[in-house]
């Protein structure tokens, strides 16, 4: 029984944390770049806005520390709660 | 050594490169042909999954159609890495954990269904077969660039060399092949990028260049926004397009991504499921080196492009028919208009040709003034403009051949990819799994073979008359597979309560409102003519039809969770197979499925 809620455990720690992650991923590509690009506007970057950049090359950045930060994140869960490989 | 030549040598060392590693890593047996053999180190599998992913679209139409209309198409540069995080988050280690080789064979035992194993094959060779579509325009064009012929005979070169190549063997020589495919087309994108970057900003990162001041302290996006609208052309870098389908595109793209079957089966390929977490971070690594240059490359060559075609400045002369059949800067016209895909007509005779938007009314008043009778740049394909790009740019003679072959492995590497997936639907789900189970492994390997020719003739008939650019066909693609498999998947892996009946009933219902959707805008099956509405003006307000992807995920998402609710629950066996497959261990090598 105690396995069984520890899973539980386990999987809900990991749902929060992709609702998290994906909250911060839906934020920088579809907020920043495209919907909330106009409140940016005053923010110059290189000739153009903040939201361009966002569109065109913060967001792809933002992905990437996204990914390996879930991955480094969820294996330690793994390990915290054994059921990591062995 | 003429250029001809130069091409000629590049493409076939990289060629010759691609097949020996084929040849030396030849797959035995089926487990070997489809999966590796699960040997596959994670940085290893992500810069193989970035080569198989990056393709045509990516490589030789992206930049192209980023340079023609500026931050609308951003969608592109989102949607294809954004999905990646998807892929980590919601798909790969869990699938890894179910440990089969196919994303069909997971969907039939997660919903316990011979069906809906059948309607997931369905879905993935829809959804593959548009891809492949796409790839073969880029083949074309890139076969007729080099070749120096018409992009239709390149087109039919280029199926003959993608069908003997990905015959050759399974995902083993694929893997291996496809690193040295990544190597070959990182290099030949990043360096006429550095050459270009440094020639107009003097910052030798086309990513930071991009958002550098060139030689007269004017920003480079400053310029070329002066620029563009001056010739009466919409402002680089502001939105003009609509949000909400600026939103659903890039949607589209990234759930698409997520639910591609020849990229979810690398993650297939990996020792162990912390490894895939891992691989998607890696692939996604490799895939921003291009993506991080890209749209320098697409903003870049749009400023050369305007400078070339007036020399004199905007308010000046416009270039003179003379001076683009006789300067070595011009030449590269010349070769591309034996392609076929760029053109241009002196209207009015004044031995000039002069390149501006002459829908714009303000162009069509100084147009009158000075005596212009229409923009005389009269065809410019974006799928060109990346091959171009070098050459546009005064490079040497050896970057140009390293693009060339840059393109094609590009292009081979997803078109090989692809045919694996389509290859492994039919043989090993379809006809082992359903129709003919005792199958021998070598019939079973012949059959992939055989389906891997007819889906390349299916491929070539449609991509004559192809339904956009490269990159917008591949779009379509995505939307596909958006609205049919990653719904499935994820629901399979995060919610007990989709059964059997739910779950098919929902692709099916995702992958026909798509489909619809897209016939009635781009022709039935693709054929000219036979559209009802245009994405110009599309039959949902501003929802084109490469946007339709997103809709069609939450159709899916709906209907299956109505249909589960109303009818018989999930068996406790298959709610255990869920729990097993949300965490990591005694997660074994795969095994095959039957």
């Amino acid at each position: 029984m105690s396995q069984d809620t520890d899973k539980n455990a386990y999987w809900s720690a990991n749902v929060r944390l992709i609702l998290i992650s994906l909250a911060i991923w839906a934020l920088v590509s579809f907020g920043f770049g495209i919907i909330l690009r106009p409140l940016l506007s005053g923010i110059a970057v290189g000739g153009t806005d903040l939201g361009f950049w966002f569109a065109q090359q913060g967001s792809i950045i933002i992905f990437l520390i996204l990914i390996f930060f879930y991955a480094w994140r969820m294996n330690k869960l793994d390990r915290e709660h054994g059921v990591d490989e062995e | 050594m003429d250029q001809f030549t130069l091409n000629l040598l590049f493409v076939g060392a990289s060629f010759a490169l691609y097949i020996g590693i084929a040849v030396w890593a030849r797959a035995g047996s089926t487990s070997e042909f489809y999966a590796a053999g699960r040997g596959v180190h994670p940085v290893t599998n992500g810069m193989a999954t970035a080569a198989d992913w990056m393709s045509a679209a990516s490589f030789i139409s992206m930049a192209g159609l980023i340079a023609f209309t500026g931050y609308d198409n951003s969608s592109f540069l989102m949607g294809w890495t954004g999905g990646y995080v998807l892929l980590a988050l919601l798909l790969a280690p869990y699938l890894r954990k179910f440990g089969k080789f196919t994303v069909s064979e997971f969907i039939g035992e997660r919903f316990y269904s011979k069906t809906a194993r059948m309607v997931a094959v369905i879905c993935l060779l829809v959804a593959s077969i548009t891809y492949v579509i796409g790839q073969m325009q880029g083949v074309g064009i890139a076969f007729g660039r080099f070749l120096e012929i018409d992009a239709f005979w390149g087109l039919l070169i280029g199926a003959c060399v993608v069908f003997a190549y990905a015959v050759f063997g399974g995902m083993k020589g694929v893997t291996y092949t496809q690193v040295a495919q990544y190597c070959v087309l990182i290099t030949a994108y990043t360096i006429p990028a550095v050459f270009i970057s440094l020639q107009l900003t003097g910052n030798p990162i086309p990513a930071l260049g991009l958002f550098g001041a060139t030689e007269s302290g004017e920003p480079l996006l400053a310029k070329l926004n002066q620029i563009v609208t001056d010739l009466g052309f919409a402002e680089y870098t502001a939105a003009h397009g609509s949000t909400i389908n600026m939103v659903l595109f890039t949607l589209s793209l990234m759930i698409g991504t997520a639910g591609l079957p020849h990229v979810i089966m690398r993650f297939f390929t990996v020792p162990r499921v912390s490894d895939a977490r891992w691989s998607a971070g890696w692939t996604l690594v490799f895939i921003a080196l291009l993506y991080l240059t890209a749209p320098a490359v697409g903003a870049m060559a749009r400023l050369n492009i305007s400078e070339l075609m007036w020399p004199n400045g905007t308010s000046g002369e416009a270039v003179s028919l003379e001076q683009i059949e006789s300067d070595p800067d011009y030449a590269w016209m010349a070769t591309w208009q034996k392609t076929g895909l760029l053109g241009w007509e002196d209207k009015n005779g004044d031995g000039k040709i002069q390149y501006y938007n002459d829908a714009n009314e303000d162009l069509q008043a100084k147009a009158a003034e000075n005596g212009w009778e229409g923009n005389e740049l009269t065809n410019f394909n974006r799928d060109i403009l990346v091959l171009a790009n070098p050459e546009i740019a005064s490079l040497p003679g050896w970057v140009i051949g390293l693009v060339a072959a840059g393109g094609l492995a590009a292009a081979l590497s997803t078109a090989a990819g692809l045919l694996l997936a389509i290859s492994s639907a039919v043989s090993h789900d379809l006809l082992k799994g359903q129709l003919t189970p005792n199958m021998s492994e070598k019939s079973e390997l012949m059959a992939a073979r055989i389906s891997m020719a007819v889906a390349i003739v299916v491929a070539v008939t449609l991509g004559l008359n192809p339904p956009g650019f490269a990159a917008q066909t591949v779009a379509l693609a995505f939307g596909l597979a958006a609205a049919s498999i990653f719904p499935a998947l994820m629901m399979g892996i995060f919610s007990t309560r989709i059964n059997n009946v739910g779950a098919v009933a929902g692709m099916l219902a995702g992958l026909a409102v798509t489909l619809l959707y897209i016939f009635l805008h781009k022709g039935w099956f693709f054929i000219p003519d036979t559209n009802s509405f245009t994405d110009a003006d599309p039959l949902l307000g501003p929802v084109k039809s490469t946007s339709f992807g997103a809709i069609g995920a939450m159709v899916n998402f709906a209907v299956a969770f109505i249909v589960s609710g109303m009818t018989r629950e999930t068996p406790q066996e298959i709610k255990d197979l869920v729990q097993s497959v949300r965490v990591p261990r005694g997660a074994g090598t795969a095994v095959e499925g039957h």
